[in-house]
C-alpha cells in the first residue's frame, strides 16, 4: 500500500478542500511519484481513501495526459511540438534526440533511461525549441544543449541547463 | 513609442530581484491588502475596479469589476475565488513569470478579491507542467502567512483567506474557466453548460470568481493607485492599463514585454521586439494566442486594444502574438495549430469532438499532397457546422486557423491541391468525399 506511510501527507491535502474528490488530481500525482507511474492498485486505494468506485478514478484519470498508465524510462523527455516551437525548430530537436539515444517518439532507451514523447505547448514558446524532462523544462535547445543536458542526465541524475525562475528576455547584466 | 511606467513587471525588473516576502514589502507590497482590511467596503472596491476600466486578460476581456458584482452579496455558505493559471493557450506565457518572478503580487491581488467578494478559501489552479511555479508559490503562500496576510486571522482582522495551490494535469481545455472547475473537483475536465454562470454556481455549486493571473495582479496597484490613474492608462475606454504580450515565433528578440494598451502591432514587433530574425519580411501573425484568427502585414497599424484587434477581424485573446517570416507555409501553421486543437478537444460535444478529427484528416491529406479541389468547400463547410454550435468556446477557436488562412492566403492551399491532383493518374475523376475523413 502506497499510501499508508503517507498519512500526515494525505491528510494535509484532504483537508484543503470540503469535498474529498477534490484531492484526486493530487493523489494521482503522489502514486505517480512513488511508483513512477499510476498503478491499478494505487488507484483502488485512491478510490477507498476518497469513497469512489475504481471507475470513477480510472475515467477521471484517463482524461489527463500527465499521467502515465504503465512504466517509462526513468527519465521522461517531452518536446513541445506546437506551431511556435515548431517555427523555430522543434522538429530538429525530435531527431537531435533520435540520433544520440535511437529512440523515437512513444519508445524507451534500451537501458530504460529515457522515454521520448511529443507534446503539445508547454508554455515555453519564446524560448523554444524546448523540451520538458520530468519536472524541469529545458529551453532555447541547439543540438549540442541537447547533448549536453542528456549526457548529465545519465552521468549525474540532473542537469545543470534546467531553467529557473522564468524571465525572458533576461534583464542586461 | 512614447515612455512609460510598467506595473506588473516593474518590482521584478529590479536588479536582483527575486521575488521574496522582504523584498516584496520593502517596495510597497501588501499595503493595498493593508488599506483595505482597514475598513474598506467590498462594494466600494468593487466600484473603484469598474472604475478603472480593468477587463480581463484570461482571453475574454470582460470586466473584472462588473464580473466581482455578479457574486450574490447575501448569499449563505462559502464562496470561492479561482486563479486561472491554466495557460495552454499556444503562444502564452506570461503568467508563468509574474507567479515565478514575483509570486506575492498574484498572492496580493488574491487575497483583496477574496475580501471584496467574501470569499474564504481561494484555489490558484495551475498547469500540471509548471511544477516550478508550484513550488514557488506554495513557497510564498506559506511565508505570507507566516506574515500574517494569509491565513485564519489577516492582519488581526479576525478574517479567515486561505489560498492552495491545485495543478492541473495536462489537458488544454482545463483553461475554460467551468473545465477549470470540474476538473478543480476531481472530474474529467469538461466544460459545463453555460447559464448558469459560476458567479452563482461554480465550484461545488457554489458562487465563484475566476480570474486570470494577470488580471488579479493588477488589483493591488489599482488599489494603491487609483481608479483614474490606471483608466487614464493605455487606450481608454477600448482597453485600460498595460498588458504583457507574449512575442513567438520569426521575431528577432521574443520574450515577454508589458507595455500600455494601445500600441501598435508595428511598433511591439519592429520596436520592442527588434524586428523580423533575419531580412526575411513578415509574411503573417497571430495577434493573441492560437484561438486568434491570422492577420497580415496590411494590419500592422493596427492598435492593440480589445476593440480594434477585434475590429480588424481578430483578437487580443490571450496576449500571445506569433510572427511568421515569408516562406512560411500557412497551410503547415494551420495545420499544427490544428494537430493541436485536434489532441485537446474534450469530446463533450458532436460538432467539436467528430468536426476536429475531420478538419485534421482534411488538412493532413491536403499537406501530404493528397487533397482534392473539393476539400476546400469541405472544409469551410466543417468549420461552419462547428463554429457558434458548441457548448464551449473552444469551437470557435479551433476553426480560426483554418477559416483565417484561407481568407488571405487560399492560393496556398489551392496550390498544395494542383500538385495533387496532377499526381493523381486518372485526375479527372472526383473521389467521393467521404471515404477516406
Ligand atoms: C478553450 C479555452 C481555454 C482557455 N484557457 C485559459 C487559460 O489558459 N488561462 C486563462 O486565464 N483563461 C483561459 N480561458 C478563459 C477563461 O474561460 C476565463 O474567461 C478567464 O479565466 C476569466 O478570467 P479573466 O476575466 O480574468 O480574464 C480559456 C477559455 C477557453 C474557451
Ligand atoms: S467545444 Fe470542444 S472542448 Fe468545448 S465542450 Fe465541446 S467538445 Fe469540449
Ligand atoms: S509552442 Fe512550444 S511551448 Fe508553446
Amino acid at each position: 500500500m502506497i499510501f499508508d506511510k503517507l498519512k500526515d501527507e494525505v491528510e494535509k491535502l484532504l483537508s484543503r478542500y470540503p469535498v474529498k474528490r477534490s484531492a484526486l488530481l493530487p493523489l494521482l500525482y503522489i502514486a505517480q511519484r512513488e511508483e513512477g507511474y499510476v498503478s491499478e492498485p494505487a488507484m483502488k486505494e485512491i478510490a477507498m481513501l476518497l469513497d469512489l468506485t475504481p471507475s470513477q478514478v480510472y475515467e477521471t484519470v484517463t482524461f489527463y495526459s500527465m499521467y502515465n498508465l504503465k512504466p517509462i524510462g526513468k527519465y521522461h523527455i517531452q518536446v513541445c511540438r506546437s506551431l511556435m516551437c515548431a517555427l523555430v525548430g522543434s522538429d530538429n530537436v525530435v531527431e537531435w534526440i533520435h540520433k544520440k539515444l535511437e529512440i523515437t517518439p512513444g519508445q524507451t532507451s534500451s537501458d530504460k533511461n529515457f522515454t521520448l514523447s511529443v507534446v503539445e505547448c508547454l508554455g515555453s514558446c519564446g524560448t523554444g525549441p524546448m523540451m520538458q524532462v520530468n519536472d524541469d523544462y529545458y529551453e532555447r535547445l541547439t543540438e549540442e544543449k541537447v547533448g549536453h543536458i542528456l549526457d548529465e542526465l545519465k552521468q549525474k541524475g540532473s542537469s545543470s541547463m534546467k531553467s529557473g525562475p522564468f524571465m525572458f528576455p533576461q534583464l542586461a547584466k | 513609442m512614447a515612455k512609460y511606467e510598467k506595473i506588473l513587471f516593474k518590482n521584478m525588473e529590479q536588479p536582483g530581484y527575486v521575488g521574496s516576502l522582504k523584498e516584496y514589502e520593502h517596495l510597497g507590497g501588501y499595503q493595498a491588502l493593508r488599506t483595505v482590511f482597514a475598513g474598506m467596503a467590498p462594494a466600494d472596491i468593487i466600484e473603484t475596479v469598474k472604475q478603472s476600466g480593468l477587463r480581463g486578460r484570461g482571453g475574454a476581456g470582460f470586466p473584472t469589476g462588473v464580473k466581482w458584482s455578479f457574486i450574490p452579496k447575501d448569499h449563505p455558505g462559502p464562496k470561492y475565488l479561482c486563479c486561472n493559471a491554466d495557460e495552454s493557450e499556444p503562444g502564452t506565457f506570461k503568467d508563468r513569470q509574474l507567479m515565478e518572478r514575483d509570486p506575492h503580487q498574484v498572492l496580493e491581488g488574491m487575497a483583496i478579491t477574496c475580501y471584496t467578494i467574501g470569499a474564504e478559501t481561494a484555489y490558484i489552479y495551475i498547469r500540471g507542467e509548471f511544477w516550478l511555479g508550484a513550488q514557488i508559490l506554495e513557497r510564498a503562500i506559506e511565508d505570507a502567512k507566516q506574515a500574517g496576510y494569509l491565513g485564519s486571522d489577516v492582519l488581526g482582522s479576525g478574517k479567515t483567506i486561505n489560498i492552495y495551490v491545485h495543478r492541473g494535469a495536462g489537458a488544454y481545455i482545463c483553461g475554460e474557466e467551468t473545465a477549470l472547475l470540474e476538473s478543480l473537483e476531481g472530474k474529467r475536465g469538461k466544460p459545463r453548460f453555460k447559464p448558469p454562470f459560476p458567479a452563482t454556481h461554480g465550484l461545488y455549486q457554489k458562487p465563484t470568481v475566476v480570474n486570470n493571473v494577470e488580471t488579479l495582479a493588477n488589483i493591488p496597484h489599482i488599489m494603491n493607485r487609483g481608479a483614474e490613474w490606471f483608466a487614464a492608462i493605455g487606450e481608454p475606454p477600448k482597453g485600460s492599463g498595460t498588458r504583457i504580450f507574449c512575442l513567438s515565433g520569426h521575431v528577432k528578440r521574443p520574450g515577454n514585454y508589458e507595455v500600455p494598451m494601445g500600441v501598435t502591432f508595428r511598433e511591439m514587433i519592429y520596436e520592442v521586439g527588434g524586428g523580423m530574425r533575419s531580412n526575411t519580411p513578415l509574411k503573417a501573425f497571430i495577434p493573441g494566442g492560437a484561438s486568434a484568427p491570422f492577420l497580415t502585414p496590411e494590419h500592422l497599424d493596427v492598435k492593440m486594444d480589445f476593440e480594434s484587434v477585434a475590429k480588424a477581424g481578430s483578437m487580443l485573446g490571450s496576449g500571445g502574438i506569433t510572427v511568421m517570416e515569408e516562406g512560411t507555409n500557412m497551410v503547415w501553421a494551420a495545420l499544427r495549430l490544428m494537430e493541436f486543437f485536434y489532441h485537446e478537444s474534450c469530446g463533450k460535444c458532436t460538432p467539436c469532438r467528430e468536426g476536429s478529427s475531420w478538419l485534421v484528416q482534411t488538412m493532413q491529406r491536403i499537406w501530404r499532397r493528397e487533397g482534392r479541389t473539393s476539400d476546400l468547400d469541405l472544409l469551410l463547410d466543417l468549420c461552419k457546422s462547428i463554429e457558434g454550435r458548441t457548448v464551449c468556446a473552444f469551437g470557435e477557436a479551433e476553426v480560426s486557423p483554418i477559416v483565417s488562412t484561407m481568407r488571405h492566403w487560399r492560393s496556398e492551399y489551392e496550390e498544395l491541391i494542383r500538385e495533387a491532383e496532377a499526381s493523381r493518374p486518372n485526375s479527372k475523376q472526383e473521389i467521393p468525399v467521404l471515404s477516406q475523413a
